[in-house]
């Protein structure tokens, strides 16, 4: 073991291991039947909130005929307290919130596996230090900080992704390095040390692939909370947004639509589409983590 | 207690003090520091609206936020900390005169009633339903336990708050009346009874209570459930109840003395931990029963930029987060003696 593989060589290898992981990622989700029905869920809901609008443009003026109406052919989840149809509001309600939960989970996970295989790659007082500092971030409150945080600045949907990002790093970060620890002690890690490649290159090229099913159930893990922040301060009335699901269970609640029977559907389409939203996330990581974790199967 | 576990304790004692401190310092600069932070906004605003003069405004503003402005940023960051070590955060701005630790002292005793109890309830019946379904792994009402179970802990727990007071308080079912009246579904105790140690005030807070607490039990028993049935799982295996089985003891005995012993060990310490995690959530919870617990209050404040009050309740909140954590990590290290060797819990 002379001579050091070449750069087509290491290419080849590391594209084969990505294909196998990516193979491994689809069996994960379609081998689990609970798995395939959250895909297709989620799936059902990015191409609603992509395509719907098209076919359902909101009603942008109101029609006070109909305020609060039932259920009906023409308004098939009745209409809101302004005569708005309420369908199309679900319909364009979840671009703005599937956007903002992809893209905090995106700067999330970019950041904890940084950090994540930084510190367990390096290693020493940088890894103690910053192990020690995210221990003490985890047990900051994030919720109540987010709200403390809305009553000095005005966050808007971008500000807001990169808030939930910096604060959720810890937790993935903490997941990712006990990975990379146990993965560097095995034999092709080994290798690249020996080798004395650079460390961001193996990181991306060793790590990385081998991580995939892993990063992919935290990704989803990760939009879910982005989305119960984001939805839980609309609904507190500390986020300026203007149409999504949370603003929508907002002013029904506000409406006092509760005592409503008609209008009932007002408060309710879009609580369950949030469900499904999130249970569809949570299904989507729960085949992976059983996937890529034989030890959770029985 | 030997020498390991007096360090480790001592590490852990650090870490609560260091974390604390973080928040406070966190929360001094975010008011102190920031560009138009409240206090030069307080300022400003007497100076233009009242037509103060500019050292007039500053003296309001200092015996408002306990701040000495004519100290440097240095010094009025270390009567600060002191200040917050005697948990003195000054008086509220919504209710001129009010200490803001008497509000906090007033309001913090029913968000631990409500959280306290839900998860009390949902760690009880999750535990035995989670140690169940392990134990029974091929009964038929296993993947109704599991699969209700996972489905619960996904959902968003204001989500459920909303579903109970649709199924509790609004849908009449085919009846006249809902099962429990709409009134009794906000506030803390009904109108018309005194407050003290009498049932009819016992009774009130119970059933005005009843709303945060099913949210809370919800919220949280498909995690215990989960988390149990691992536990137990993994025990079933284990050598100790192998023998057990093979020395014929009885199912139910090796079940609750053998095995739930074990396997309820890592989820004791996940109690505490859950306890101040639920009480940094309780916000829109408290905020949908109009409840009036620690996180209604910290909302009012924001909404009012009652800075003072905001400050304070962040702080006890994070304060009673770092404490559950203390407590589990120091319970587990009492009962578990390998946790201190390997010099750290795993976090999940």
């Amino acid at each position: 073991m002379s001579k050091t593989p070449t750069a087509a060589q290491l290419n080849l290898t590391t594209t084969t291991r990505l294909s196998r992981n990516l193979r491994h990622l689809r069996s994960a989700i379609f081998g689990d039947p609970i798995g395939s029905v959250g895909f297709f869920l989620l799936l059902a809901i990015i191409l609603m909130s992509v395509f719907g609008p098209i076919w359902f443009p909101l009603d942008t003026i109101s029609d006070p005929t109909k305020l609060l109406n039932p259920p009906s052919a023409e308004h098939f989840l009745g209409t809101d307290h302004l005569g708005r149809d309420i369908w199309a509001q679900i319909v364009s309600g979840g671009r703005e919130l599937l956007l903002m939960a992809f893209l905090t989970a995106s700067i999330a996970v970019v950041l904890g596996i940084f950090l994540g295989s930084f510190s367990a790659l390096v290693g020493g007082k940088f890894d103690e230090m910053l192990l020690f500092f995210a221990d003490v971030w985890l047990t900051i409150p994030r919720f109540p900080l987010l709200v403390v945080l809305s009553g000095f600045f005005t966050l808007d949907a971008l500000a807001l992704a990169l808030v939930l990002a910096i604060l959720s790093w810890a937790g993935l970060y903490r997941t990712v390095r006990a990975q990379v620890l146990s993965l560097r002690s095995r034999d092709f890690i080994e290798v690249a040390f020996m080798l004395d490649m650079p460390k961001l290159y193996i990181i991306f090229k060793e790590v990385l692939p081998n991580m995939m099913g892993f990063i992919v159930a935290n990704f989803t893990l990760l939009m879910r909370a982005a989305i119960y922040a984001q939805v839980g301060l609309v609904f507190l009335g500390l986020l300026p947004l203007d149409q999504n699901w949370g603003v929508m269970i907002n002013v029904a609640w506000n409406q006092g639509v509760i005592y409503n029977p008609d209008a009932i559907w007002f408060l309710l389409s879009p609580t369950i589409v949030i469900c499904l939203l999130i249970l569809s996330l949570v299904w989507i990581s729960r085949s992976m983590e059983e996937f890529f974790n034989p030890g959770l199967r029985k | 207690m030997n020498r390991d576990t007096a360090w480790y304790i001592a590490t852990r004692i650090f870490k609560v003090l260091f974390t604390v401190w973080v928040v406070t310092t966190l929360i001094f600069f975010l008011i102190r520091l920031m560009p138009s932070n409240p206090i030069e906004q307080y300022v400003q605003n007497l100076v233009v609206q009242y037509g103060m003069s500019y050292e007039e405004a500053n003296s309001r503003a200092m015996s408002l936020f306990s701040i000495d402005l004519n100290k440097n940023l240095f010094l009025q960051y270390v009567d600060y900390l002191k200040a917050a070590v005697r948990l003195d955060f000054g008086t509220s701005f919504l209710s001129p005169g009010v200490k803001v630790s008497t509000i906090i002292a007033s309001r913090l005793p029913w968000t631990l009633f409500t959280v306290g109890t839900g998860l009390i309830l949902s760690f009880l019946i999750g535990i035995v339903l989670g140690a169940i379904s392990a134990y029974r792994r091929d009964s038929w009402y296993e993947p109704i336990i599991s699969g209700v179970s996972s489905f619960l802990s996904a959902i968003p727990d204001f989500l459920i708050a909303i579903f109970i007071i649709l199924m509790f308080g609004v849908f009449t079912w085919g009846g006249a009346k809902s099962i429990i009246p709409i009134f009794q579904m906000r506030g803390n105790y009904g109108a018309g009874v005194t407050q003290g140690f009498n049932w009819p005030f016992i009774k009130s807070i119970f059933a005005h209570g009843f709303g945060p607490i099913m949210t809370y039990f919800f919220s949280q028993i498909g995690i215990w459930v989960i988390l149990m049935k691992g536990s137990t799982t993994g025990c079933l295996n284990a050598d100790y109840a192998i023998i057990a089985r093979a020395r014929g003891l009885h199912p139910k005995k090796i079940l609750s003395s053998y095995i739930g012993r074990n396997a309820m060990l890592p989820i004791a310490t996940e109690f505490a931990m859950r306890l101040g995690f639920i009480i940094g959530g309780s916000l829109i919870i408290e905020q949908l029963f109009v409840y009036q617990g620690i996180g209604l209050e910290l909302l009012k404040a924001t909404t009012n930029r009652d800075y003072p009050l905001m400050q304070g309740i962040f702080l006890v909140m994070t304060i009673a987060i770092v404490l559950s954590n203390l407590l589990a990590e120091i319970v587990y290290s009492i009962l578990d003696p390998r946790i201190r060797a390997e010099g750290g819990r795993k976090h999940v």
